[in-house]
């Protein structure tokens, strides 16, 4: 198996396009598992992780687009968890989601854009991503293309990413204090979701974003759920916190998990998932709303 | 001849946390496992399996993978040396499946080649042509007539009837459950890895990592068709066993291809191929019935159990016994029957893990007591307390207790212990779900709940257990050095340091060399049924006191006493002594099993306390203490570590380690989803070290290894209990039992004590 290490950009898109049977390997924390269950074999391996381009991290104020001096983050498909936890995301629910990737081994060698190009329904942070209505920035010698989350994943470990593409970057505009990452596992640590979910209230653009992972063939945006929360602020102010009553919470729950798809599998039962991810959206709900 | 200075005071002795050599070497990544070894110009092996739980096997064609490049060798059931069949209590399995296959993993055909990934490759081009038959992965329905055989000689390995007293007791007040364990693993981080080096004279040179060289060596050689002295073993580093290296796994597949290829052969196991390379906890089946009196005297306990042995005997046999012969708990019951069925199936074999037996029956026996108190009204620590056993008591088998700290004692201590504070909402990773952010207080209910165990050490039943030991006292500039060899596997637990404590004790002299085991001196027996400290340990300071009994004679030829001698000055010639140390005889099993099986027994105690989101139904234990009698802590520190890795391996069992099956599939072969605790689930362990000695043991020391597995399993679901209000008659307990309050039921109606071969399907 031979692996070409690169260290520029360029040189890794020259490589993925001279060998259309190539594949991308920053952290390996997915493609190794892979390759060692004998599930997948790999012809001719690019090493991306030497690449700086892919390591951006803007996250402050310095990084300003468009009018109005709106806040865009954003992360570079070679950024690690680790660095995300260190350096900080650019937002709170990405944050919590990187704190809960694998052990600090993994944390420190996986990768934002191995997430977003493996595209598992378990990925951590792809709710996160689905919930910001994140841009996948994606680039290949052809070019570069701009992605709604939304529209890059497709299915389980599908995505509309090309093989001669990397994932070059994570986009999104700053949503504020107001957004939760939840992570529902056997385990306290170390583990799989058995359903996750992001919850985020932009105050400043009055809008919702709920997203649900493990409960699906792809990650699930809560429609239904995010108008009632945002029916539910129109109505008290986007800036005035206080608690939603139980019976709001319960009804929020509700949505979110009627949203969900969710099968039994060896990591839990279709029946937990939705009563689990109910528990959790009302408990978000309840944390957000008073920080708007 | 002047008179000895005062000898300088000795570090390490018994008693002593003395520093493990090992451990710097296996922190810092240098230890050398036996998935490291290698020599030049090595083979690879690697092992075909089969994908049925139950299959016919229509032809094998190796052609393809012989053709392959770098292939060496391929062999299957028509290249074996001899039809001998292998396993640990029951000659019942063949070195590769002829005809049949009767397990998902059964290994089928071996490859040798020039790299790993050829022989690999190869693995996946031997063409097997399989008829699938339906397979039975049930236990109960295994023993009904009619299930369909699944060996000739049945479907029953093993029937332990254990008749006390008046089998037909009346009681004031009965309680009844039934109960199920899921299966657990071993899951020790060094996979099954070995290195076989064909020797000039015909035979075999095998490196292995492995729990008793011995007996592997016993079911070795007939399969190759050699002579014992023919096949030597060498120790190998062990990355943990917990009776998962009992059973000879890829022992005689690595002989087979070193003296089919004539070059040295090496196998490693990937993760994957460990879970289905090696034997598995008894999943059981337990229906329990508890009378007692008004007062909360006990009066009878009857109980069912069925263990699913897979499809190879395995260790089952002792294992069904051991259930049997604990399963009323470490408490006076006059009266009991107890009838324990160990079932072939057509699940992966089952056979020994850490607690062997007591594990099944404590979860279930430990649940009914807490059911019994319930219905007295009693406090469940009291019930405990007042029907405990103490020396002179006799366990539902008629032996009597002795040496042992009173059980009353441990419940009434652990239950004292101090208790953790209250939970830390700020901080969610302390909170159930941990990291992943679940509650900061939301849903979270506490609870707390004691639990007991015992079981037997040694091995039981009449079997002649011994452990042979070779002490060398030797001068060397000037020094006097021991050389200590015994057979023992060290695999992980300490014993290189008992046996250096022992020996740094007795024969008082500082630098003791524990040699790598191998099998050029006799046998010392398993590393299980926390054996080794009480044989190995024994066999050690009996051949020392022989050792310095020498010395005392030489001393006296010089006209004065040792004490006047630097020991370096008795050592013009070296002084070796070699003594098979042996256990008082055990009785063999009568048909009631009422008789003196058990060489002696150990007692322990758990509370534990929970917090617990009764929403989300995701668990944190909170702290675990724990009152063990070790008879004499030979080294405090190691036994503090086997308390809280037992613990760990309880706690497991208790909210997380199942592997999967359906239809005998294993659905989880993988450290992504076999959930083992991690530091965030692990709580601080409070330990309470009680040294009753026992007269039979060295220094009293009576073996720690398993009862903290044993009694922290039921001490935790009783604490989720009670957090939760839910039955939870099954471990582990899952998210859905907490929040959907679901209840196990094997689908089979037994009246506890009878005969599981007279069960009745429940509608």
């Amino acid at each position: 198996m031979p692996v070409q290490v690169v260290r520029h950009l360029d040189e890794a898109l020259d490589a993925l396009a001279a060998m259309p049977r190539a594949e991308p390997i920053a952290g390996g924390t997915d493609l190794m598992v892979e390759i060692n269950f004998g599930r997948r074999r790999v012809s001719d391996v690019v090493a991306i992780d030497r690449v700086d381009e892919l390591k951006e991290l803007r996250t402050g104020r310095e990084f300003r687009v468009g009018a109005g001096g709106d806040t865009r983050i954003r992360v570079g498909g070679g950024v690690t968890y680790t660095q995300l936890l260190t350096d900080g995301a650019g937002s709170v629910a990405l944050w919590e989601a990187s704190r809960t990737v694998g052990s600090p081994q993994i944390r420190n060698a996986g990768t934002i854009g191995g997430n977003l190009a493996t595209s598992s329904p378990a990925g951590d942070t792809l709710p996160v991503f689905a919930a910001l209505d994140a841009t996948v920035v994606l680039r290949s010698r052809e070019g570069e293309r701009r992605v709604k989350f939304g529209e890059f994943m497709t299915g389980p470990k599908r995505n509309v990413r090309r093989r001669d593409e990397l994932v070059l970057a994570a986009e999104w505009d700053d949503a504020g204090p107001a957004q939760t990452f939840i992570k529902v596992g056997t385990r306290n640590a170390m583990v799989i979701a058995v359903a996750s979910l992001a919850f985020v209230i932009d105050a400043a653009r009055r809008r919702v974003g709920i997203a649900l992972g493990s409960c699906g063939p792809t990650i699930i945006r809560a429609a239904d759920a995010e108008r009632f929360a945002q029916g539910w602020l129109e109505e008290r102010g986007w800036d005035r916190p206080r608690r939603p009553t139980e019976a709001e919470r319960g009804e929020l729950g509700r949505l979110v998990a009627a949203a969900a798809r969710p099968i039994d599998d060896v990591r839990g039962t279709a029946a937990y998932r939705r009563h689990v991810l109910a528990v959790i959206a009302a408990r978000a709900f309840d944390r957000l709303a008073v920080m708007t | 001849m002047t008179l000895a200075p005062p000898r300088t005071r000795l570090r390490g002795v018994v008693g002593e946390s003395a520093p493990r050599s090992d451990a710097p070497p296996k922190t810092q990544g240098s230890f050398e496992y036996a998935s490291d070894l290698a020599r030049d110009g090595m083979l690879h092996g690697a092992t075909v399996r089969s994908p049925h739980a139950r299959a016919r096997i229509v032809r094998i064609d190796t052609s393809a993978a012989r053709a392959m490049p770098g292939v060496v060798a391929v062999l299957t059931s028509a290249d074996l040396p001899t039809d001998e069949l292998f396993g640990l209590m029951r000659r019942d399995q063949l070195v590769l499946a002829r005809g049949e296959v009767r397990y998902v993993g059964e290994p089928v055909a071996l490859v040798a080649a020039e790299d790993t990934e050829q022989a690999r490759l190869a693995t996946k081009a031997v063409k097997v042509e399989y008829e699938p038959l339906p397979a039975v992965t049930d236990p109960v329905a295994a023993l009904q007539s009619g299930a369909p055989q699944l060996h000739s000689f049945g479907n029953v390995i093993e029937d332990v009837r254990v008749v006390h007293g008046d089998p037909k007791a009346k009681a004031d007040i009965v309680v009844s459950g039934e109960y199920e364990i899921g299966m657990q693993d071993q899951a020790p981080l060094g996979p099954e890895a070995g290195l076989a080096i064909p020797d000039a004279d015909g035979g075999v040179t095998l490196h292995i990592a492995t729990q008793w060289m011995h007996e592997d060596l016993g079911q070795i050689a007939p399969c190759l068709g050699l002579p014992r002295e023919k096949v030597r073993l060498v120790l190998a580093g062990v990355g943990g066993a917990f009776g998962a290296r009992e059973d000879v796994t890829l022992q005689i597949h690595l002989c087979l291809l070193a003296l089919a290829t004539r070059k040295p052969v090496r196998m490693v196991y990937g993760r994957e191929e460990s879970f289905y390379g090696h034997v598995h906890r008894h999943p059981a089946r337990l229906w329990y019935e508890h009378g007692a009196k008004r007062d909360g005297t006990l009066v009878y306990v009857r109980a069912t159990i069925v263990l699913d042995g897979g499809a190879y005997a395995s260790s089952s046999p002792a294992v069904v016994a051991n259930a049997a012969c604990f399963g009323a708990g470490p408490y006076r019951v006059p009266n009991a029957v107890i009838h324990a069925v160990g079932a072939y199936t057509d699940n992966p074999p089952t056979g020994a893990m850490r607690g062997f037996g007591a594990v099944q029956s404590c979860f279930a026996y430990e649940a009914q007591m807490d059911r019994l108190a319930k219905a007295l009204g009693m406090d469940p620590v009291e019930l405990r307390a007042k029907n405990a056993l103490r020396d002179g008591d006799e366990i539902i088998t008629s032996q009597p207790v002795e040496g042992s700290e009173p059980v009353a004692n441990l419940i009434r201590r652990c239950a004292a212990m101090r208790s953790p504070g209250e939970p830390d909402t700020s901080d969610p990773a302390a909170m159930p779900g941990g990291v992943g952010n679940i509650t900061r207080g939301e849903g979270v209910r506490r609870g707390t709940a004691l639990a007991a165990g015992f079981k037997n050490v040694c091995y039981s039943h009449g079997f002649d257990d011994y452990s042979t030991a070779r002490v060398r006292l030797v001068r060397e500039r000037g020094e006097p050095v021991a050389y200590v060899l015994t057979a023992a596997a060290e695999v992980g637990q300490g014993i290189v340091l008992v046996c250096e404590q022992i020996a740094r004790s007795v024969l008082e002299v500082q630098r003791v060399v524990v040699e790598t085991p191998n099998t050029s001196i006799d046998s010392a027996g398993s590393s299980s049924a926390s054996r080794q400290t009480w044989m190995t340990g024994g066999a050690v300071l009996a051949a020392c006191r022989e050792v310095r009994t020498e010395l005392e004679r030489r001393a006296k030829a010089r006209g004065r006493a040792l004490e006047d001698f630097e020991v370096a000055d008795l050592l013009d010639e070296p002084i070796e002594r070699t003594v098979k140390h042996r256990h008082r005889p055990t009785e063999a099993r009568n048909e009631t099993t009422q008789n003196h099986g058990h060489v002696a027994f150990l007692f322990a105690a758990h509370r534990a306390t929970v917090d617990v989101d009764v929403e989300t139904g995701l668990v944190k234990v909170v702290q675990v203490a724990t009152s063990q009698d070790v008879g004499k802590a030979i080294n405090p520190v190691a036994v503090v570590g086997q308390l809280e890795g037992g613990i760990a391996q309880g706690l497991g069992l208790a909210v997380m380690e199942e592997l999967q099956l359906r239809d005998g599939q294993i659905r989880n072969a993988s450290f992504t989803d076999y959930l083992l605790p991690t530091m965030l689930d692990m709580p601080p362990v409070v330990c309470d070290i009680v040294e009753h000695p026992h007269r039979d043991a060295p220094f009293g020391a009576k073996g720690v290894g398993e009862p903290p597995t044993i009694s922290s399993t039921p001490a935790i679901v009783a604490a989720i209990r009670a957090a939760t209000g839910r039955e939870l008659n099954r471990v582990p307990v899952r998210p859905d039992d907490i929040v959907f309050g679901t209840v196990a039921r094997s689908g089979w109606r037994v009246t506890p004590g009878d005969d599981p071969r007279k069960a009745a399907r429940t509608e």
